[in-house]
């Protein structure tokens, strides 16, 4: 079993009308063994920038950690929060100065940018960015995550349509992937609010 | 460095609390040539006099007006040698900003930056301060700014100011001539006004400097022959 794959993990983010959502598994794995099913895979930076860290666990936590250290000193000194462009960028930089020694997670970045425009990008363990402007995903269960998106994606969907369409994305992908599963946790955020909502699945 | 006479700093305190390698640098800055800057309800300037040693001078070889990034520049009073030292570490400072976040530097942080490495040189081993005061211009998202940056390190944001050998006069005209609603045209026109009020001989496009930076975001160094249309503005 390959290294990112020790724990197990799926990641979504979708792009909606001036909204975006941003979802997970909750499993924890210790590879066959699942150790914990409320596990939280996406943590929110600022009221408008989600990240998501895939792979495995313990580089997830710990590049989480550094990244909200590199945030909380970037808001003191220049008194503002960091755009999700921005901090793609530090994360992508972040990433890359362990080229040769690696974090072993992929990130799943979502954010309202300017103009509450939605951000959502991916990027590989040493920081290769890729922006898109429909949906992005990460873990395990990515390959069939990239089927189910496909099909059921439409552009500028509403929060409550974006909603039910993430939710059923990721449900029918990590049902097809031992490793990750166990529910699921949407994140749908617009300008305003956000919706946290945790989603019963098939519970294995 | 560790067993030299000069590992300790020079720049050490005396009994009055004050830092007296500081205030020689500020006097060598007070009697360095005038310059000056005015921020603008939609721009900034900055100015100085770019008096030449001699007339077999070549002018236009000689830039007391430098840029750190596309949108920020700056001019100096002091020691020119000095001012070139700092702004090469500002532009690397600026390049490194921008590397890691892909986004042009804050004109605050740039400023904060400079001024620690000015700081720097008056508490390490064996260097001394800077002997040059700084005039950043810039405009970014906060909108047009001006700091001056002492060789303390420490550092102020200006609506106007001036530093060098006419100081006291100038920052008197300035005050009496500055209004919050100014347009960046005539922000020139006053920064021409107040060199002229302290300058020796005949003012022209060839023995001053001017730089500006517009809603455009783009600092630039007035051409000479500009710079003569805006004197024939002024008289």
């Amino acid at each position: 079993m390959s290294i990112t794959e020790y724990n197990g993990s799926a990641l979504v983010a979708m792009v909606g009308k001036n909204c975006f959502a941003i979802a997970s598994d909750r499993r924890l794995g210790v590879q066959l063994q699942t150790v914990a099913t409320d596990f939280k895979r996406i943590s929110q930076v600022h009221d408008r920038l989600f990240i998501g860290l895939s792979g495995l666990a313990t580089d997830a936590q710990t590049l989480y950690q550094r990244l909200m250290f590199r945030h909380k000193l970037y808001q003191l000194r220049e008194e503002r929060d960091m755009k999700p462009e921005t901090f793609a960028s530090l994360v992508s930089a972040i990433l890359y100065e362990k080229r040769f020694g690696p974090y072993f997670t992929q990130p799943v970045i979502a954010g309202l940018s300017d103009e509450d425009r939605p951000f959502i990008c991916t990027m590989d363990s040493i920081g290769a960015k890729e922006l898109a402007k429909d949906f992005v995903v990460a873990g395990t269960a990515s390959e069939s995550l990239y089927g189910a998106c496909e099909a059921m994606f439409k552009p500028d969907m509403e929060p409550e349509e974006l909603f039910e369409t993430v939710s059923q994305a990721l449900l029918s992908s990590v049902d097809r992937d031992c490793l990750s599963g166990w529910g699921g946790h949407v994140f749908v955020v617009t300008p305003t609010e956000v919706q946290e909502k945790i989603l019963k699945g098939r519970m294995d | 460095m560790g067993d030299s006479q000069y590992s300790f700093s020079l720049t050490t305190f005396s009994p009055s609390g004050k830092l007296v390698q500081i205030e020689h640098a500020l006097t060598a800055v007070g009697s360095g040539q005038t310059s000056l800057g005015i921020k603008a309800a939609n721009g900034v300037v900055i100015a100085t006099e770019k008096k030449l040693p001699s007339i077999l001078v070549d002018e236009a070889s000689v830039q007391k007006i430098q840029s750190l990034t596309p949108n920020i520049g700056l001019v100096y009073s002091g020691m020119g040698p000095d001012f070139r030292v700092l702004v090469r570490k500002s532009r690397k400072q600026a390049e490194q900003y921008h590397r890691l976040y892909k986004e042009p530097i804050p004109v605050t942080q740039l400023v904060r930056e400079t001024a620690a490495v000015m700081q720097e040189f008056t508490q390490s081993g064996g260097v001394r301060p800077f002997g040059v005061s700084l005039l950043v211009a810039g405009f970014d998202d906060s909108g047009p700014q001006l700091y001056q940056v002492d060789p303390s390190g420490s550092y102020f944001s200006w609506k106007a100011s001036a530093m060098g050998k006419n100081v006291s006069n100038a920052k008197t005209f300035l005050e009496k001539r500055y209004t919050e609603d100014m347009e960046l045209d005539d922000a020139v026109h006053t920064a021409i006004l107040t060199l002229k009020e302290g300058f020796e001989g005949q003012i022209s496009g060839k023995n001053i400097e001017i730089g500006i930076i517009g809603a455009d975001k783009k600092f630039r160094v007035l051409t000479p022959a500009e710079i003569e249309d805006y004197l024939a503005e002024v008289e």
